[in-house]
């Protein structure tokens, strides 16, 4: 893997051109953005992508936003779609009927909706097979392209609107399942969980770790919404910030099995830091809920220390 | 030169499959068409073909799969039976959209539920408005035969859509008969190399499939879809014709069995085509004049033909292996019957649910339909517009 440098990254050509019609303050095309530049150039690619914010967004009849070959298929079955891509590479090359010395990477991208769980199954199966794929799920947390609804990667608490706050509900009442882990247990060649960082290195060295291993890959991203969230556009890096330095959304990888801490914050901030920033958990800061402040970071310590056992072994 | 060998339909598919060789077949199990992955599966483990089996996890996936591959620029193909189908569903519309000449060898078999492994159209009946091509088979023979034929319509770009080559659960799929199969070569020959124009690893040249279509688009997307199942039914006609070159063996859209000078004439799809010839050769001898017209190819619909056939004789009656649960008859009844009435043919129908779930259906019963043909016809007699037979009790 190459070394980083910021600068060179960024100059980069885009490959997700301007003038698609994403939110302002959206997490998630930054994300694909910095997953795109770790394509190396004059590597060709296909896009795949669940239906979501990102695909009626960035492909809207009869524009599309994508440099590369792209498919959408549907909401709950990317990972197989590009499955098939991936595998008429191999059956074509095999065949003499793509050009020697064209390179392709298949990646697909999803929101947690599409990935932790409509098409959950389709993912696990396209990861056990192995293909030779990057599923790249874009997490915000919620079903935002429908209008904020809760998804099994909805953290506990959040005000949803199927999980509405209101005075017999302290919002969403099940908390969060880990996505990065169940995949893990695949145990595919490499895993990751990552998030935007002022720098971008980690998501950068993990795109591109997950894109040029051989076989199937993964890779969480924790992507702010500021409509589902409700925070100031200008707040999405600050709100990654926080969700690290929390250890709400800690940066680890899985390579082969081998669980590794990318980072750990020299001095972990209490929860509170990373949910004040955010109106959908406004309610927890009323006077008389500091109890579902204290059961947050109970389970925020809980999950922070699992993980330090996992990546000590 | 043609070679002879005794076979079940599967067997025939599978070996349909092997001599065209595809480039990607995703396939999940499902009873009764399991054999076809099963056999291309062996075909690929002892290097018979070098296709690329990819074992989903469901049908659903198989489908979307199946998309991507063909999207991708590889002839696709993949196999499945009744809830198998239902499964896919949403897929066999944005495979059709996409228009994605991917080909499935369906195998008949009755949705759920209760669940029964059986042979009915409800699958493939389910999905007749999803922009499927769907030509049916009556005997291996002809499963074999429509498969070869598969992707020439499907790839034509006339055409462009998904084909279905349907067979009938069990009675077609398993039972063993002798068929005459082509030589390798020649398979290869008539069905050529697939060489779409647009593809995603297109090195270059990228190509975006699957937008979102506001409605200032989307329409256009439909009527094309329209306009081409349309076009497919010249391009079905002609392949079969140069298929009969190569074979010997004809296709039409239908065929007609005795019907020259029927009176009565009943309108089937399949396997049962084979029961409803028999009686019809039984009757013909007592000096009844009737009649099949076994229907092939059932999308694109075959209306003013099938109304132009049936002009001359006094009434018909319309076999329905499926149910619609409209408490009028099924879906080939709905559709013959609106055939009819648009040409002015107005002959009197009868509509017949049959062999529902793997139901026999036998000669005896055949003869009895003939008779309350006969009996309107001759008598005036009224009968229920759409009626069950075999049933267990009246």
């Amino acid at each position: 893997m190459s070394s980083y440098n910021l600068k060179e990254v960024m100059n980069k050509p885009e490959r997700l051109a301007p003038g698609h019609r994403m939110c302002a303050g959206c997490g998630a095309t930054i994300g694909v953005r910095a997953v795109l530049r770790a394509l190396h150039e004059g590597d060709y690619a296909v896009i795949g992508n669940a239906t979501g914010c990102l695909e009626v967004s960035s492909f809207m009849y009869p524009y599309t936003a994508w440099e590369d070959s792209y498919i959408h298929n549907a909401f709950e079955n990317a990972g197989a779609t590009l499955s098939g891509v991936e595998t008429a590479y191999k059956a074509l090359k095999k065949r003499g009927r793509l050009p020697e010395d064209a390179e392709f990477k298949f990646i697909t991208f999803g929101g947690d909706g599409g990935t932790y769980d409509i098409g959950f199954q389709s993912l696990s199966g396209a990861m056990e097979r192995g293909h030779d794929m990057v599923y790249v799920c874009y997490d915000n947390g919620a079903y935002m392209n429908t209008g904020i609804q809760r998804s099994s990667a909805t953290p506990r608490f959040a005000d949803t609107t199927t999980t509405p706050v209101g005075t017999e509900s302290d919002g969403k009442l099940q908390s969060r399942k880990d996505l990065a882990s169940i995949i893990a247990d695949h145990y595919v060649p490499y895993v990751a969980q990552t998030t935007l960082t002022r720098d971008f290195k980690d998501i950068h060295l993990k795109a591109e770790k997950a894109i040029y291993t051989k076989g199937a890959a993964f890779l969480n991203i924790m992507t702010p919404c500021p409509r589902g969230w409700r925070y100031e556009t200008e707040d999405v890096m600050k709100i990654c910030k926080l969700a690290v330095d929390t250890c709400y959304w800690p940066l680890y990888e899985v390579e082969d099995g081998k669980w590794v801490l990318t980072y750990e914050p020299k001095k972990k901030l209490p929860i509170e830091d990373f949910l004040r920033e955010q109106g959908r958990f406004k309610h927890l800061f009323k006077p008389g809920n500091e109890h579902l402040l204290a059961q947050f970071q109970e389970e925020v310590d809980k999950r922070w220390e699992d993980l330090q056992y996992k990546c000590s072994r | 030169m043609a070679k002879r060998d005794r076979m079940s339909g599967n067997e025939a598919v599978a070996y349909a499959i092997k001599q065209i060789n595809p480039d990607v077949m995703p396939a999940f199990p499902i009873t009764p068409s399991t054999e076809i992955p099963q056999m291309v599966s062996t075909f690929i483990a002892n290097g018979e073909i070098d296709t690329e089996f990819i074992p989903v996890e469901s049908e659903h996936s198989s489908m979307s799969a199946a998309i991507g591959s063909e999207a991708a620029g590889a002839r696709t193909l993949t196999a499945t039976s009744s809830c198998g189908l239902a499964f896919m569903w949403e897929e066999l519309l944005v495979a059709a959209s996409n228009r994605m000449p991917i080909a499935l060898a369906l195998v008949n078999r009755t949705l759920s539920g209760p669940i029964n492994i059986n042979c009915d159209h409800s699958d493939s009946m389910g999905a007749r408005d999803t922009g499927w091509i769907q030509i049916y088979a009556e005997s291996n023979q002809e499963a074999y035969d429509n498969f070869i034929q598969a992707y020439p319509i499907a790839e034509d770009p006339r055409v462009h859509l998904p084909i279905m080559i349907c067979q009938d659960g069990f009675i077609t799929s398993h039972a063993v008969m002798n068929i005459e199969l082509l030589e390798d070569k020649e398979v290869k020959d008539f069905v050529g190399t697939y060489q779409p124009e647009e593809f995603l690893l297109n090195p270059g040249k990228p190509m975006a499939v699957g937008p979102y279509s506001v409605s200032n688009y989307a329409m256009e997307a439909r009527y094309n879809q329209e306009a081409a199942m349309e076009a497919s039914k010249d391009v079905i006609i002609e392949v079969a014709k140069k298929y009969k070159e190569l074979s010997g063996r004809g296709f039409e859209l239908f065929e007609e069995y005795r019907t020259e000078d029927a009176d009565y004439i009943m309108l089937i799809i399949g396997s049962a085509a084979g029961t409803a010839k028999q009686a019809v050769d039984d009757l013909r001898d007592k000096g009844i004049k009737a009649g099949v017209l076994k229907l092939r190819v059932f999308r694109p619909f075959p209306a003013d033909e099938i109304a132009a056939a049936l002009s001359n004789c006094k009434a018909v009656a319309i076999m329905d292996r499926t149910e619609s649960y409209n408490g009028h008859g099924g879906p080939l009844a709905s559709e013959v019957t609106a055939g009819l009435y648009r040409n002015k043919v107005m002959i009197d129908t009868m509509c017949y649910t049959y062999g529902l779930a793997g139901r026999d259906f036998t000669v005896d019963t055949v003869y009895g339909i003939f008779d309350e043909l006969k009996d309107i016809v001759e008598n005036g007699a009224e009968y229920k517009q759409h009626r069950y037979v075999g049933l267990r009790s009246k």
